[in-house]
């Protein structure tokens, strides 16, 4: 039995707020918490069948080149050695995001240092890692551009936009500002290194993986094998964090699955944090113009936001920068422009909330440096800002949640305690400082599948491949479950991660939850409806609670009303709501920092995000996911930043000693406030994605926040303290 | 990681006699295996030295403390003696690492830890210190965490170490066990050699030759100090350091100690700096004078030109700190 929806229509029942359960939405604790914290949830490298050999990468040592020769045959004298292999399967990178087929394969073209060009595969990680430290390959190095200024832009014309006339709106206006802004490369910095083990039983691949979206990583690696996709099963059931680097089908997979035809056996090949540097993605650098102008009374008339990116050649993706600028504000004239350089660097790709994550937070610091030129308050020129349609396509909003936000953040945070002046708080040998900037992320429903079997025993098992990276996916589809069938939480199981469930949307852009559960919540609804028959009743008009059904004055166990299972599989697809209406999420950063007079150092003393997200399923996993990008908010803003090598473009700092990922001693107290509100546009629960908002504009806060402490303003990110220094006054 | 023979010493000679035909010291080995799994040192034998009886702290009969060279960091840092008499070498040690490597990284191995300079840790890139004669891809690269004083144009790696540091402000000693020449004692300056044309040879150890205890001379008077400025607040080596062990005496220094950490090739210290100092009545102008002389011969490598500066900025607080009041 199938339930579908097309999401055409608003669904103005809010079926959620009348139903008894009274699960959804509650800190609910996750299901599969207590076996991750005992460390008994079982990781992709953990899951080692009998008999698996390891498989460890060779990198490439130069920048661009031709791979013309392996000298495998030496190794094979090696304690343990079993195989050398390379060829054109071999992924170049991994699959962007939802790519559904393979990427740019064959290791023989060399386009980045540190692309994986060959396995060495033995009875032991350590025999493996070894010989492949020993492996001598003759390379051909080309000269290769590696430096995206070096290397020139390109300019689609399919990502260009423009209205009215900037540069005349630029001309007239009152006040403007016109500044560039950069941001450096990122890593994603998820704590469970990429990993992959193949088994290969007749033609028929299982390969356990650590992937966000299983749904299209079966057909990539299908198409990166070359065999048929109903013959590759993956399973993800755990990811320790995916952050978007686990988007895509990556190089480990298939390259184990080769070794594993090679050899007859397993094989698992799990990288080196030094490896996933080099050989996941990486957010590309941007540089950022972003140019506003306003009229007397404070009201933007223009903005133009032009970013400049880069990645490898031949592949599509590029960092949308842009992507709220369309509609955060409001202003008739108005310029988007999107620029792209092919260099020779680790393939950029989605890292944590690709697009807003830095052009929010550029957008945001040029609104406060405006704000400061007008001398208004940066909370009063945003709430003059916010438009009432979205201001490029006209379309209305779904909901907007902007103004609730800054109006009960800024009563929270204590705003009227900040002087605008800068340089005007001090304790000591530290500067104080308050920042705040705006947060917005663009919603997205994805097609989703799942099945929930309903058992006359009044338990229900939810199956379906959307996965949990850590996002608590096990709870609300529990949740969801739980509340829509009368059923406590324990009467629920969630089996999530194998492609042979119905097809989730994968998580990534924040969609999962709201897309997932949507597919559950159709598939309990037809369920109800099948209850429904038996009492010739509309599902509406039943009350489902602990396992127990109450119809007018009737009420009666599960088990008297249905003698078998109901398995129903839910599906849903975006349809016109996508389309004619504009769907986002909203909220406000705010930060307190403290800046040393002496050394530039900066502190995060406080923060407080108030964020709308439709409704929230998990009280404690929704903000635990708007902790952790508020987090990741301080390290854009302080430390975080891949280095290049000025010479040959390879990641330099590629560990977590040297890539500067916030610790617990740069994370103060955090504050999370979620606010009430349902969007009725968005799917039948009312609830959008939240994974992502919490890093949409976070550094924007903390910089803003150390402006208002020094005076000094630092547009090329992150704020790290000799860019700092380089504006203090020479005397501390 | 390539397959190596493994043992554990009986006591300090047999230890020493491994050393000696060429086997590798470990201890706490939070250095060591990380530069084993990526063969940056790839050692035939190790020697595990972790079951000897250097663990513990003494007294000295002149009021100094020996300390074992297998001493945590951890239980250095805590020791009441140290926290009293030595406070720049307890803070120091807490402002180094993490909680957890602190628990395993020993006295005698902190001391010789290796550089974190990204290039010697990469077997792909050039580094003179790994691969003598190979070049040093640092120059001319990313070198944000590297040295501006005692470099070479071989290498212009740090010293890591906290500890050292203020060990070096203490005008520590470092006792050595010699597989041929029984013990002697240096000065824990004289431990470390700059680059020069040898990069790879880091200190004055023969083959055969075993740190066992640093000791410590009686505490100081007046005030000390440990500051460390880096990029985050833990879990970052020093973008620059500074140990100051400073008297004031009837408003004016009567001595100054000072070492410095994150700008050189080892914990650096500059007698004519102190000299400088000592005597004179503390000024703005007196910091001016002594850091102009510190940093007479420093050289940016472009990523790290901001530690000049900052070095500058920093040793003028720590002085106004160290001198403030009647300098209790």
């Amino acid at each position: 039995m199938t339930a579908y929806l097309k999401m055409d229509e608003p669904d103005h029942r809010r079926r959620l707020d009348e139903t008894v359960q009274g699960i959804i939405g509650t800190a609910m604790d996750r299901p599969d918490g207590a076996a991750k914290v005992t460390g008994t949830a079982i990781y992709a490298h953990e899951d080692q069948p009998k008999g698996m050999a390891h498989g460890v990468f060779a990198r490439a040592p130069v920048a661009k080149g031709t791979l013309t020769r392996i000298d495998g045959e030496k190794l094979r004298a090696l304690p343990g050695v079993l195989a050398v292999l390379s060829g054109p399967k071999f992924l170049r990178n991994p699959a962007q995001g939802g790519a559904n087929e393979a990427p740019v394969q064959g290791s023989e073209t060399i386009a980045y240092l540190g692309q994986p060009i060959a396995l060495v595969v033995a009875e032991t990680f350590e025999q493996a890692r070894h010989a492949a430290h020993m492996l001598e390959m003759e390379i051909t190095s080309e000269d290769g551009l590696i430096n995206p200024e070096d290397a020139g832009y390109e300019t689609p014309e399919d990502q260009q936009d423009s209205q009215g006339d900037l540069e005349q709106a630029m001309r007239d206006a009152a006040r403007s500002v016109d500044v560039t802004y950069t941001t450096p490369s990122h890593n994603s910095g998820a704590m469970e290194p990429h990993a992959s083990i193949a088994a290969w039983d007749g033609d028929r691949l299982t390969l356990r993986g650590s992937y966000q979206m299983p749904n299209y990583n079966q057909y990539e690696l299908a198409d990166s094998l070359g065999v048929e996709p109903e013959n590759v099963r993956i399973l993800a059931p755990f990811v320790g964090g995916g952050f978007g680097s686990k988007l895509g089908i990556a190089p480990e997979a298939v390259a184990a699955a080769l070794a594993a035809r090679e050899v007859g056996r397993p094989v698992g090949v799990a990288l080196t944090r030094q490896q996933v540097f080099e050989a996941t993605m990486r957010r590309s650098e941007s540089r950022q113009r972003v140019r506003l102008c306003v009229d007397s009374e404070g009201r933007l008339t223009g903005i133009g936001h032009e970013a400049y990116v880069s990645n490898l050649p031949d592949e599509e993706f590029s960092e949308p920068v842009t992507q709220a600028t369309p509609f955060l504000y409001a202003g008739a004239h108005r310029v988007i422009g999107h620029h792209i350089a092919r260099v020779h660097r680790t393939c950029a790709g989605s890292v944590r909330a690709p697009g807003e994550s830095i052009g929010v937070t550029v957008l945001e610091n040029a609104m406060d440096e405006l704000a400061h030129d007008l001398k208004i308050d940066p909370i009063e020129l945003r709430l003059k800002n916010i438009p009432d349609k979205n201001p490029t396509s006209g379309l209305p909003f779904s909901s907007h949640t902007l103004a609730q936000a800054l109006k009960t953040g800024r009563d929270r945070f204590g705003w009227d305690q900040r002087n605008p002046e800068p340089r005007s708080r001090r304790e000591g040998e530290w500067l104080l400082g308050m920042g705040m900037a705006s947060a917005v992320r663009v919603n997205i429903l994805s097609e989703a599948r799942a099945r929930v079997t309903l058992s006359p025993g009044g338990t229900a098992l939810v199956e379906t491949d959307m996965t949990d990276i850590g996002t608590g996916t096990y709870a609300i589809l529990t949740q969801i479950c739980g509340e829509m069938l009368g059923l406590a939480g324990d009467k629920v199981i969630v089996s999530l991660g194998d492609t042979d469930h119905p097809h989730g949307p994968g998580s990534g852009g924040s969609w999962g939850a709201a897309s997932s559960g949507t597919a559950v919540f159709l598939a309990c609804q037809k369920i109800r409806a099948e209850v429904a028959k038996k009492l010739d009743a509309d599902e509406a008009d039943l009350t489902f609670k602990d396992g127990t059904i109450i119809y007018g004055n009737r009420q009666a166990p599960l088990s008297d009303l249905i003698d078998q299972e109901i398995a129903v599989e839910g599906h849903v697809e975006p349809g016109k709501t996508s389309d004619e209406v504009t769907q986002a999420t909203y909220g406000a950063h705010f930060a307190e920092v403290a800046v040393n007079a002496v050394t530039g150092e900066t502190r995060v003393r406080r923060m407080l995000g108030v964020f709308a997200a439709g409704r929230i399923l998990n009280a404690k996993t929704a903000r635990s996911q708007c902790l952790g990008g508020m987090t990741f908010g301080i390290g854009m803003a302080l430390t975080e930043e891949i280095a290049h090598d000025p010479r040959d473009g390879h990641i330099v700092n590629h560990d977590f000693a040297e890539y500067h990922l916030p610790v617990n001693a740069d994370v103060p107290q955090l504050d999370v406030v979620l606010l009430e509100e349902r969007d009725d546009y968005a799917n039948p629960l009312q609830a959008k994605g939240i994974g992502e908002l919490g890093i949409c504009g976070a550094a924007a806060a903390i910089t803003n926040a150390i402006f208002n402490a020094t005076g000094v303003r630092v547009r090329d990110y992150p704020a790290t303290l000799d860019k700092v220094l380089a504006g203090l006054p020479q005397k501390a | 990681m390539r397959t190596f023979e493994y043992s554990r010493a009986a006591d300090p000679g047999e230890a020493a006699r491994f050393a000696h035909e060429g086997a590798t010291i470990i201890a706490g080995g939070t250095n060591l295996l990380d530069l084993m799994k990526l063969e940056v040192m790839a050692p035939d034998r190790l020697i595990d030295i972790n079951r000897l009886d250097l663990k513990w702290i003494e007294s000295t009969q002149d009021g100094g403390l020996r300390i074992g060279t297998l001493v945590s960091n951890s239980d250095l840092a805590a020791d009441m003696r140290v926290r009293e008499g030595w406070p720049v070498l307890s803070k120091a040690l807490l402002s180094g690492a993490t909680g957890q490597l602190r628990n395993k990284a020993t006295t005698g191995g902190n001391l010789l830890q290796r550089t974190r300079c990204y290039y010697f840790y990469d077997t792909d890139m050039p580094c003179n210190k790994r691969e003598p004669g190979s070049g040093c891809a640092a120059l001319g690269g990313f070198n944000r965490i590297h040295a501006i004083l005692g470099t070479s144009d071989q290498c212009i790696a740090t010293h890591p170490s906290d500890m050292a540091v203020a060990m070096r402000t203490l005008d520590a000693k470092v006792e050595i066990l010699s597989n041929e020449e029984g013990v002697r004692m240096i000065d824990l300056g004289d431990l470390y050699r700059l680059p020069g044309d040898t990069p790879h040879i880091e200190t004055t150890l023969k083959p055969g030759e075993m740190i066992t205890h640093v000791i410590l001379p009686p505490p100081l008077e007046g005030r000390q100090i440990y500051r460390k400025v880096r990029d985050r607040a833990s879990y970052a080596f020093a973008l620059v350091s500074i140990a100051a062990a400073v008297d004031v005496q009837d408003g004016k220094i009567a001595t100054a100690k000072l070492a410095f950490g994150g700008v050189g090739p080892c914990p650096w210290r500059m007698p004519q700096v102190e000299n400088l100092l000592t005597g004179q009545t503390p000024s703005a102008h007196l910091w001016e004078k002594a850091t102009d002389l510190l940093l007479e011969d420093a050289t940016g490598q472009g990523s790290n030109d901001f530690k000049i500066p900052l070095l500058r900025r920093t040793l003028a607080a720590v002085m106004d700190e160290a001198t403030r009041g009647d300098g209790k």
